[in-house]
């Protein structure tokens, strides 16, 4: 029996306005008579139209994936049943999402994008989201049967799958050195490098929960990744902020000194800039913070330093379980420019992983972890030394046992010698 | 039988075979950036080659018709290649200035809007919901649709204080993250639950041990080994329905819609903050959730006219204070406002600081 168009009177409000409209893609779709997904997106046009209808979603998973691997495939299989536990809307009864890693930077060619869309004509549902907010290509609607097929095409094209469940998640860099003058370090290398290193904690999950890897390539953090990350790479440089002092005296010429007091100097959160009264700037690059606005407002004047690197915060996540959490400070600065530089990092990289591996709770993120047993002890899990850019402040209660003092302060200064 | 084709582990592809040429040539090497007009970024680089980017905002959820759409215009202004931003944004980059004018006007006329930049609201960041997620509260690209049609203007403009960034999500757990303004799912009352199936599909002890508040206990209900929740502690967090979907947290009429504000990914002046509640109760009203647009034009509104330049959203309420963020848009300061949650005393006001 062929598939009839579904009547969607919620879903075709969505079709006015002046935004691109989903429903009008999904069903130019449906009504794409011939085509292998043409009834799936009917059917799916008929969910969703119920889901609109009733406030309630109709998806449950399962398992599903392809050989070799044991997750990067989200399985969807649909829960509105009629009185004979038969699927109502039969032909996206089978709705799978395939994650699939895009180049690191989210750079296409017009050839590999029309390539994606033939293989997903043919096997899936015409249907693509760039991006999920894993940042993953979302291949979304396949039947269980084409999932193999599908991924094999894409997979001889080049491209893998992504992170689900407890493994090791796609990763997400900004575009950085590829467009950006802040950019502070090699995005694209650092963010395959760390996800390369670790895709056998990726593709077969048996992590306690999900550890992501995010980079952006300076402190303007496009990526989000202090928020979202449980290891955040933030590009940063430790010597003198670049000041062309031409291009201040234009910039202030242009928008006149009151602009530049109120929207650059003043806004310093350290107070490190000062207009100099031949309108050229001072800055007190000890007490920067790299905070970026100035660099942000003064693009042509202001720029980072030579001696460039990235700063490492750990245990950024969302909500559930205990609330949301901010990365925390773990390497302050760290140069990657060698070889060795980035075994570095793998090698950080997997000692915490490791540690997560082996010490977490059950369906725990880095960051929770973290909360549960204290930075201190996580440091020395990893092998990482304490150091005071770790902290907002020391610790304001008294109530600690402190008869180990005078090793520590020891260790510290033998620290600051060595 | 042939052996199964096992995976080629490959991994995150290498970037430089699908970056466009002018952007690889000078990989590393940009000088500055300006911005026209909304929604161009024009970058120089150390050599004096330079890139006009053009942003585009597009519906993320696209179909191969419209992707093959976008690609046409691709090759036809850009050379071949495209990129993506975090936000589903697609952008062009073109080396010939005079090229730009018209690739807006292309893009213009397929119906996608230019604009995303610098100081406007950028695409919300959205999550699955309806579409494909297994617990969800509500929809995201319906919601999200809506939204964006409504604030067209500020996507095409760079009329704001500084950027907007919103993101929506459609359970408590937050895929969406943070935001300036952030559109959430928030239930508000405990899971109803079908002691004829847990035992057969839920792992109790899992279950129990997601609980964040140590509501859910094991119990015999009707003879049947099942789970029970303590209604008195339950925060109504749905953390128990995905390990255990008998647990039913998802509810037409009280699953409500909660926005929170200053939320901000950036270090630049202040640390990266987390966003807060400031308005809750709001229907989940398909197909356009009039009453959610309603309060989001509202606090925009607010923040448009009363931030100083290059202010967050929450920068300004750290300068303008929250009783006056209350009195600006006219929303209700409850007793859900204050913090109870472990840690959340550091939220409370321990000083004489007080606008009068």
């Amino acid at each position: 029996m062929a598939t009839k168009m579904h009547k969607t009177p919620m879903l075709d409000q969505l079709e006015s306005g002046p935004w691109p409209s989903f429903v009008t893609g999904l069903k130019r779709l449906a009504n794409d008579e011939g085509k292998p997904y043409a009834d799936m997106m009917k059917d799916l046009l008929g969910q969703l139209e119920t889901s609109y209808n009733t406030r309630k979603g109709y998806w449950k998973g399962g398992t599903v994936g392809v050989v070799g691997y044991g997750g990067g495939v989200i399985p969807r299989f649909t829960e509105l049943l009629d009185e004979n536990k038969k699927p109502l809307f039969p032909k996206a009864a089978e709705f799978h999402t395939l994650r699939i890693m895009p180049p690191a930077g989210m750079h296409y060619t017009t050839d590999i994008m029309r390539k994606f869309c033939d293989v997903w004509d043919k096997y899936g549902s015409g249907l693509i989201a760039f991006h999920g907010q894993s940042g993953d290509i979302m291949f979304q609607g396949c039947t269980t049967e084409n999932v193999q097929p599908a991924f094999d095409e894409m997979n001889e094209m080049g491209f893998d799958l992504g992170g689900a469940g407890p493994a090791v998640r796609t990763g997400m860099s900004c575009v950085g050195a590829a467009r950006c003058e802040h950019s502070c370090a090699n995005e694209q290398k650092i963010h395959r490098t760390l996800v390369n290193r670790f895709l056998d904690d990726m593709h077969r999950p048996a992590l306690p929960y999900k550890f992501k890897f995010k980079v952006s390539g300076c402190p303007n953090d496009c990526m989000n990744a202090i928020q979202r990350a449980d290891m955040a790479t933030i590009g940063t440089w430790r010597d003198d902020m670049k000041v062309d002092q031409a291009e201040v005296k234009n910039f202030v010429n242009a928008k006149g000194r009151k602009y530049v007091i109120d929207n650059v100097i003043t806004r310093c959160p350290t107070q490190a800039l000062s207009l100099n009264d031949d309108d050229t700037l001072a800055v007190d690059n000890k007490n920067c913070v790299r905070c970026m606005h100035c660099i942000n407002v003064m693009t042509k004047a202001l720029s980072p330093g030579d001696d460039k690197g990235v700063s490492i915060l750990v245990g950024g996540k969302r909500t559930l379980k205990i609330g949301d959490l901010m990365g925390t400070v773990v390497v302050p600065f760290m140069k990657l420019e060698t070889d060795e530089d980035f075994e570095a990092l793998e090698e950080l990289a997997g000692n915490m992983i490791d540690f997560f591996a082996e010490n977490a709770l059950e369906h725990e993120r880095t960051g929770e972890m973290i909360e549960r047993i204290g930075l201190v002890n996580f440091l020395e899990g990893i092998g990482v030394e304490i150091d005071p850019n770790m902290i907002t402040n020391p610790r304001m209660n008294p109530y600690v046992r402190m008869d180990g003092w005078d090793d520590e302060a020891q260790k510290w200064f033998e620290r600051k010698a060595g | 039988m042939s052996a199964p084709r096992m995976p080629i582990e490959s991994g995150v592809p290498d970037p430089f075979p699908y970056m466009h040429p002018t952007l690889k040539k000078n990989f590393g090497q940009w000088k500055y950036h300006d911005r026209p007009r909304p929604g161009v970024l024009h970058h120089v680089a150390k050599t004096g080659e330079e890139v006009w980017t053009v942003r585009a905002g597009t519906q993320r959820q696209m179909d191969t018709y419209t992707i093959r759409k976008l690609m046409d215009i691709a090759d036809q202004f850009a050379d071949g290649y495209v990129r993506f931003t975090i936000r589903s944004n697609i952008e062009y980059m073109v080396t010939d200035e005079k090229k730009v004018q018209p690739l807006i006007e292309k893009l213009n006329a397929e119906g996608f809007p230019v604009g995303g930049t610098g100081n406007s609201v950028s695409m919300i960041s959205h999550t699955q919901g309806w579409l494909h997620c297994d617990i969800p509260g509500t929809d995201a690209s319906g919601a999200v649709k809506a939204l964006m049609d409504e604030l067209y203007h500020e996507f095409t403009h760079e009329e704001m204080p500084n950027r907007v960034r919103m993101t929506t999500s459609c359970c408590q757990i937050n895929c969406g993250g943070q935001g300036d303004i952030a559109i959430n799912i928030q239930h508000t009352k405990p899971p109803k639950i079908n002691h004829d199936l847990v035992a057969n599909v839920c792992e109790r002890p899992s279950v129990v041990a997601r609980c964040p508040v140590a509501a859910i206990r094991p119990a015999m209900v009707n003879g049947k080994p099942s789970l029970e929740v303590d209604e008195k502690k339950c925060i109504c967090c749905g953390a128990c329905f995905p390990p255990c979907p008998p647990m039913q947290i998802n509810d037409p009429e009280h699953s409500k819609l909660a926005i929170w504000v200053g939320g901000k990914n950036s270090n630049a002046r202040s640390k990266p903050t987390f966003h807060k509640l400031v308005a809750a109760g709001i229907p989940n009203n398909p197909p356009r959730w009039p009453e959610a647009a309603a309060v989001v034009k509202n606090i925009l509104g607010a923040y448009k006219k009363d931030a100083k330049e290059w202010e967050r959203m929450n920068e300004w309420i750290d300068r303008i204070g929250w009783p006056r963020f209350f009195e600006l848009t006219g929303l209700p300061f409850t007793k859900y406002h204050i913090d109870n949650w472990r840690g959340g005393r550091v939220n409370l006001n321990a000083s004489a600081h007080i606008r009068f």
